[in-house]
């Protein structure tokens, strides 16, 4: 069987990636990766990725941005952090995957795909801004209306059996300082830096 | 000895019964915890994936209104227990990270030093309380029970506080505490796929199965946990999980302290059991 391989010039590569990276706390720690694999060994979504969590290390380092922002493999990450505790380099990869879905979440030209993948976030963040707390009927009924109009039917025999088992209570609680937090997450929001400390 | 106690969201809804069970056994051990006063969401997997220094603020409000108490914060829930710990850790080895959130936590005159000790219940009741005074209560006894301890991911990594990272052993201990047997269970590690359920159903509906499917090998009667996300992913979605792969699971994921409650000698409804989707009945009446 003939093998195809794409050949990729060296100025369609985004040199300036790696400065992204490394600029996140811990992030310049993947200098040090030996393309072991233990990673992708260790990881219980790999086999579903696009590309393994190796790969993209190697893609990172290459300046593959592109392909690296727009990879499944960075939403599968299911944050188990069992690559990062085994990591010989102790590269904190799940980490390093949390910088790497932060950069692509700000990057507007996304696949469709994966940008639903990311509907649960906003949601999420409306609600703990709010109230200050999570108030899962809320997140649970928005997001499926969102993300997946279908999946409230499937979804919702198991919200009716949580609900009557008194574990979805409808009313929310609001925290009393929730003026004051919502003034430090807006601090945040203007003090963010992308890929660095946010 | 006293601790201040973070309940998190998870334990005001869907896993209340972990919260009502943790202050019906926190007496009896002699852990006095006292609520955080208006405390705030931890943030969770979700901030972490779109802005990390929201994610740090929205702890260290926690973390700093904790501090004017200094007792360490118990945390039950093992999202909450990860992104507390997480944010001492990144503000003590990350300038950059310490200088954003203590600025951020000014604009609501805020101030943390980052001297609150996280703790995890689970830490809390093995290594302070201690496994004798776990045996002194016992009013039960749960010879025979088959139970398999479920850490999940997030109890245990990626730090190891206090536990291995990848062959963990407090549970088992207090399993083995309260009479009962702790089953062989390979998978009490494995990730059950919560912080995917929302985007990727499928699959974490697979991880799920993967760890009920252990445990039904080694013929548990129940599992036990410590984590909010890992209970209802067992067991709300069991009953998914099913019918998506033709199987027969009726095992009941109870909090761990539940099982503790019960060896305690107290009443099932005292414990919540009834919340629980999957009942307990036919593992505990042998016991009642």
């Amino acid at each position: 069987m003939k093998e195809e391989k794409e050949i990729r010039l060296e100025y369609t590569l985004a040199r300036d990636f790696i400065d992204e990276v490394y600029s996140i706390p811990g992030g310049e720690q993947i200098k040090k990766c030996i393309q072991c694999g233990t990673c992708s060994g260790s990881c219980p979504t790999a086999y579903l990725m696009d590309y393994s969590p190796r790969q993209i290390f190697a893609m990172v380092r290459a300046g593959m941005r592109k392909e690296v922002l727009e990879s499944e493999a960075i939403l599968y990450c299911c944050s188990c952090y069992m690559c990062q505790v085994r990591c010989p380099q102790n590269i904190k990869i799940t980490d390093v995957f949390y910088a790497l879905k932060r950069i692509a979440w700000n990057e507007t030209d996304l696949k469709a795909p994966q940008a639903r993948l990311y509907k649960m976030s906003p949601i999420f963040f409306d609600i703990v801004r709010k109230n200050g707390r999570n108030h899962e009927i809320e997140l649970m009924t928005r997001f499926s209306l969102t993300a997946a109009p279908l999946e409230i039917f499937k979804q919702a025999p198991i919200g009716i059996k949580l609900f009557f088992k008194g574990r979805l209570p409808l009313g929310g609680k609001k925290i009393k300082g929730f003026k004051e937090l919502q003034k430090m997450l807006d601090f945040c929001e203007e003090h963010e830096v992308l890929g660095g400390v946010v | 000895m006293k601790y201040t106690y973070y309940p998190g969201c998870s334990l005001e809804a869907t896993s209340f019964a972990y919260d009502l069970s943790t202050r019906a056994i926190a007496p009896l051990l002699d852990i006095d915890l006292e609520e955080l006063e208006d405390w705030n969401c931890c943030g969770a997997t979700a901030y972490m994936s779109v802005s990390q220094g929201s994610s740090f603020v929205l702890s260290a409000r926690n973390l700093a209104l904790a501090e004017k108490k200094g007792w360490d914060i118990v945390a039950p829930c093992s999202a909450c227990y990860l992104g507390l710990n997480k944010t001492n850790i990144y503000m003590e080895e990350h300038p950059e990270v310490k200088d954003l959130v203590t600025k951020a936590l000014a604009v609501a005159g805020l101030e943390y030093n980052g001297t609150v000790k996280v703790r995890h219940l689970l830490d809390v009741v093995v290594n302070d309380v201690g496994l004798d005074t776990v045996r002194a209560n016992l009013k039960r006894d749960l010879g025979g029970l088959k139970v398999a301890s479920y850490y999940g991911c997030q109890t245990i990594r990626p730090e190891g506080g206090f536990d291995s990272v990848e062959d963990p052993h407090s549970l088992d201990d207090i399993v083995v505490a309260l009479g009962a047997t702790s089953v062989y269970f390979p998978m009490k590690d494995r990730c059950c796929g919560g912080s995917i359920a929302g985007s990727i159903r499928e699959q974490a509906l697979r991880m799920s199965k993967n760890i009920l499917l252990a445990a039904q090998r080694e013929e548990a009667d129940i599992i036990i946990t410590p984590c909010p996300m890992c209970h209802i992913n067992l067991e709300a979605y069991q009953s998914q999980i099913n019918k998506r792969y033709d199987a027969d699971f009726n095992i009941p994921i109870l909090f761990f302290p539940q099982l503790m409650g019960f060896a305690f000698g107290r009443s099932e409804k005292d414990m919540a059991m009834n919340s629980l989707i999957v009942s307990p009945e036919k593992q505990l009446s042998p016991f009642v």
